[in-house]
């Protein structure tokens, strides 16, 4: 994404601190930790204004760069003391604006925490620390023929401790999971600066389920210090499928069909006809430029089962109307294939100033239908989309196309994003599938959820942090906030929140 | 949802709330299979919150691999629908019992022999409807795949036998059923045992099961015929007949190996190529070492030290006659507990819901 004015800068967030407020704080910090992993100059802190949502911008009032677990329980505990909000940041690719700092907070970067401290081979487990890279740890451990599934179309810069706060996916989560579900064990330090196990080395762990409630929490229950993650082995062999369609519903109908064969490939994607002709322009990955989708079936598994499964995959498609398809031969054209897929973001940066990337997700079925409504938005927003998304799990990452620098481009941009996400509400599905609610969805929330269910929310939150000083305003909006958003849960023809007075 | 229906739950709701306001402990009633899980059994003199009427399938569309079904559904009903649509729940519950409810059986969060290759039942929530301790029904997660807008609470409710809330619905991915399915029998003492499955496990083979008992190792094999046979080849072993009822049998704790001998049966976790543990008793591994059963009069000290030296933790399944074990559940650090109890506080305010079913103290 390009560099935007700072549109969204000022007004968001508290008003600016007062620079004794700043200046009791390097103080509380550096009397404990080194002076220099304690940022305060702006040019030291300008690194840290965004994250990949870059359309909103604030420096925090200081920036920590602990390189300990020690040190990240004294930040934490001199915080608490002090009354200090704290925002985790891992590699900043973040498309919500989790990450955003907060001009009277300490931003908390856990970047230096890049190092894999061990593989456990007969276990099939890698202990990472949080700032080590989703793609790194793949790369660690495939002489043994291993990998980490979970792969977010960022994985060459995302943290393994931002994919947990977010409980990231990607391509290869249909068949393998999400981050949920690939992770067994974290340490995380408290607000109190206390130090917990999570999970644990077996299968299992007693009490509650904690591992899966921390997954996902974007970073407002506690930082993630160390990782360990679940290794699988590398499947013998995957082969991909490159499937053209010329009707957008047809395309929609064979990702059901194919689930409903009983298949489950390891990625199933589709892009659409802009998203095709960016991409082709771009990266001439031998996309058909005259369909209106396609979609890229991956399968893997042992020689026979990909065989067979592609055999069906063949015979489902083609029944559902398919007007060309392509089976890679070897894994030179399986990569060239994905090569597209993966060049699709970037790609779009190159036919518009600015793009926007959504993400929600809704039943297979809906598929065609949303896709369909999407076009029909774009057209009353009087903006282009283009769609690239994880089509076998209902995941959809429609791209708004835009101009920040034409005035107002950028709020038609926001609504017309809205409307998709209440587009999923009406087919049964969720505001976000992987990109988490940060900032950016916060009033959306108010739509999926009603206020009891917020409420609750609050109250496991204060089970953590009491005093609400990780991330706060984030991911979760205070009622009061939903009131003064109005586009509230409308539930049997309910005003919502009845019990706020309307602001 | 029908009228009837819709009542059930409001009534269970109100008698949560009246239950809160008044401070009255609840005991959630499912089917009753399962009361030696857990921490205290089910307090029979607390007043009974019965769930076994708010049953049905509310939906389910093969499709989407999708089925939401209301908690007292009885489990077998739920399996029997998915299986003539050729799917399956793919963790494998064990019932123990042909009462085991649906919500009984996430409150419990137990999973079969396929877990650690398919998953715990965990992973496959999707969504639930609860009934937290003020009496309120609230909804998390829902009914597609990947869902991040808010904290995952549904998942949470698996394994925390109705603490934190009555669970009231559940929306379950599904998958499709194996194809083909084969188990190989190897002569193997448990240390080669506990070896070749972890050694198995970093090969691309289709390994879905995996368990040892008395110097016999059986490995189930499920996929693509022309994979199941190809691995089959390459590992050698026996072919057994009728595995099915095989591994029921090890799921539902009906071999003999369960119910010999009147020591205590205890359930020990740990990461699975642990190796085997000095212990006076009788052992039988599953889940490819990850999941252990010890029949064994060894104290309960010093079995939880044995297994806590590699991380992992035990539980009692099974007392023998006199005093049952206390307490059943491998204790939690001190702050991870304080942690525990808040979190039980912020959903179930009153402390009612089930208490000490999860913990003594709460
Ligand atoms: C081009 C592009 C493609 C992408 N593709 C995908 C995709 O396919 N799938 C997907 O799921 N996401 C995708 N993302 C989004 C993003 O990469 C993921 O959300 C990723 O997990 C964020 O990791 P990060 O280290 O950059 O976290 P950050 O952006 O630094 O932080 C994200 C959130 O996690 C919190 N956090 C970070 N580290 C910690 C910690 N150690 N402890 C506690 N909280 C912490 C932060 O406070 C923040 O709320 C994409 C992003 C880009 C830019």
């Amino acid at each position: 994404m390009s560099e935007l004015p700072a549109a969204h800068a000022a007004g968001a967030g508290a008003p600016a601190p007062e620079n004794d407020a700043k200046a009791r704080m390097r103080a509380a910090l550096t009397a404990e930790l080194p002076e220099e992993i304690v940022l305060h100059a702006e040019e030291d802190l300008r690194p840290f204004e965004c994250d990949g949502l870059s359309a909103y911008r604030r420096l925090p009032m200081l920036a920590v760069l602990p390189s300990t677990i020690e040190q990240v329980q004294a930040v934490l505990r001199i915080c608490h003391a002090h009354d200090t909000p704290v925002v985790a940041r891992g590699a900043g690719t973040g498309l919500s604006g989790g990450a955003l700092p907060l001009e009277s907070g300490v931003l908390l970067s856990l970047a230096k925490f890049n190092r894999i401290l061990d593989i456990d081979t007969a276990n099939r487990r890698a202990t990472v620390q949080p700032g080590v890279r989703n793609l790194a740890i793949s790369q660690a451990v495939d002489h043994l023929g291993l990998y980490y599934a979970p792969d977010p179309s960022s994985q060459i810069a995302c943290s393994i401790g931002g994919n947990v706060a977010e409980n990231s996916g990607g391509v290869h989560c249909l068949k393998y999971g999400l981050t949920t579900n690939n992770i067994v064990q974290i340490e995380i330090v408290t607000i109190e600066g206390e130090r917990l196990t999570i999970g644990s080395p077996a299968l299992d762990s007693p009490g509650y389920d904690l591992l899966a409630l921390m997954t996902g929490s974007e970073g407002l229950l506690g930082v993630i210090v160390e990782v360990v993650v679940k290794l699988l082995p590398k499947p013998e062999l995957a082969q991909c499928a490159l499937i053209a369609f010329d009707d957008v519903r047809k395309a929609g109908n064979a990702v059901a069909e194919i689930i409903k064969a009983g298949i489950v490939p390891a990625g199933l994607e589709m892009l659409d006809h802009p998203a095709i002709l960016a991409t082709e322009e771009f990266v001439h990955a031998g996309y058909p430029t005259d369909a209106a989708a396609i979609l890229l079936c991956e399968i893997d598994g042992t020689e026979g089962e990909v065989a067979d499964d592609m055999a069906r995959v063949r015979e489902v498609v083609e029944a559902s109307g398919a007007t060309d398809i392509r089976i890679s031969r070897d894994d030179v054209e399986r990569a060239l294939f994905w090569a597209g897929r993966k060049a699709a973001f970037p790609a779009m940066g190159r036919i518009s100033p600015d793009y926007y990337c959504m993400d929600g997700t809704i039943p297979r079925r809906a598929l065609a239908d949303v896709l369909i409504g999407i076009g029909e938005l774009s057209e009353q927003y009087g903006q282009r989309v283009a769609n690239v998304f994880h089509a076998g799990d209902g995941n959809l990452h429609p791209l708004i196309l835009y101009d920040a620098n034409q005035p107002g481009e950028l709020e038609n941009t926001e609504a017309f994003g809205g409307a998709i996400c209440r587009l999923c509400l009406e087919y049964g599905g969720t505001i976000t599938g992987e990109h988490g609610v940060g900032v950016e969805k916060i009033d959306q929330m108010c739509v999926q959820f009603p206020s009891a269910e917020l409420t609750q929310f609050h109250a496991v939150k204060a089970a953590f942090d009491a005093k609400t000083l990780l991330n706060p305003d984030k991911a979760v909006p205070t009622l009061h906030r939903c009131a003064e958003f109005g586009a509230m849960h409308v539930h049997h023809g309910q005003l919502p929140h009845p019990e706020l007075e309307r602001l | 949802m029908t009228e009837t229906t819709d009542s059930t739950l409001a009534g269970l709701a109100a008698q949560v709330a009246d239950a809160c306001e008044a401070g009255r402990a609840l005991t959630i009633a499912g089917g009753g299979s399962k009361p030696f899980l857990g921490e205290a059994p089910p307090d029979t003199n607390a007043e009974k919150l019965d769930i076994t009427a708010y049953r049905g399938v509310v939906s389910y569309d093969p499709g989407e691999l999708v089925m939401t079904a209301r908690a007292g559904t009885l489990l077998a009903e739920i399996e029997a629908a998915l299986d003539t649509e050729g799917q399956r729940l793919a963790f494998e519950p064990p019932h123990y019992g042909e009462t085991a409810t649906l919500g009984g059986t996430i409150a419990t969060g137990i999973s079969g022999p396929g877990r650690p290759y398919t998953g715990a039942a965990r992973d496959f929530v999707l969504g639930t409807k609860i009934i937290n301790g003020r009496g309120e029904v609230l909804r998390f997660g829902g009914e597609v795949m990947k869902n991040v807008a808010g904290y995952d609470l549904s998942r949470l409710m698996a394994g925390a036998h109705g603490t934190l809330g009555v669970l009231a619905e559940i929306s379950l991915k599904v998958l499709p059923a194996p194809r083909f399915s084969r188990t190989r029998v190897f002569e193997f003492d448990a240390a080669t045992a506990i070896e070749r499955f972890n050694a198995w496990g970093l090969r691309p083979w289709p390994i879905t099961a995996a368990y040892w008992e008395d110097g016999r190792a059986y490995l189930r094999l499920s996929g693509a015929e022309s994979s199941v046979s190809a691995a089959m080849e390459t590992l050698g072993g026996e072919t057994l007949a009728d595995d099915a009822l095989f591994w029921a049998d090890v799921r539902e704790h009906r071999r003999d190996f369960f119910t010999r001998g009147d020591a205590p049966l205890w359930r020990l976790s740990v990461a699975p190529a642990t190796p085997t543990l000095d212990l006076h008793g009788e052992t039988a591994l599953d889940w490819g070492g990850a999941q252990r059963w010890l029949v064994s009069d060894e104290s309960p000290e010093s079995i939880r030290a044995a297994v806590a030296a590699h991380g992992g933790h035990a539980s009692v399944y099974r007392d023998a006659a006199g005093e049952p074990i206390r307490p059943r559940q491998h204790p939690m650090p001190a702050a991870l507990r304080q942690l525990s109890q808040r979190l039980k506080h912020s959903m179930d305010p009153a402390g009612i819901l089930n208490p000490g079913r999860i913990d003594p103290e709460f």
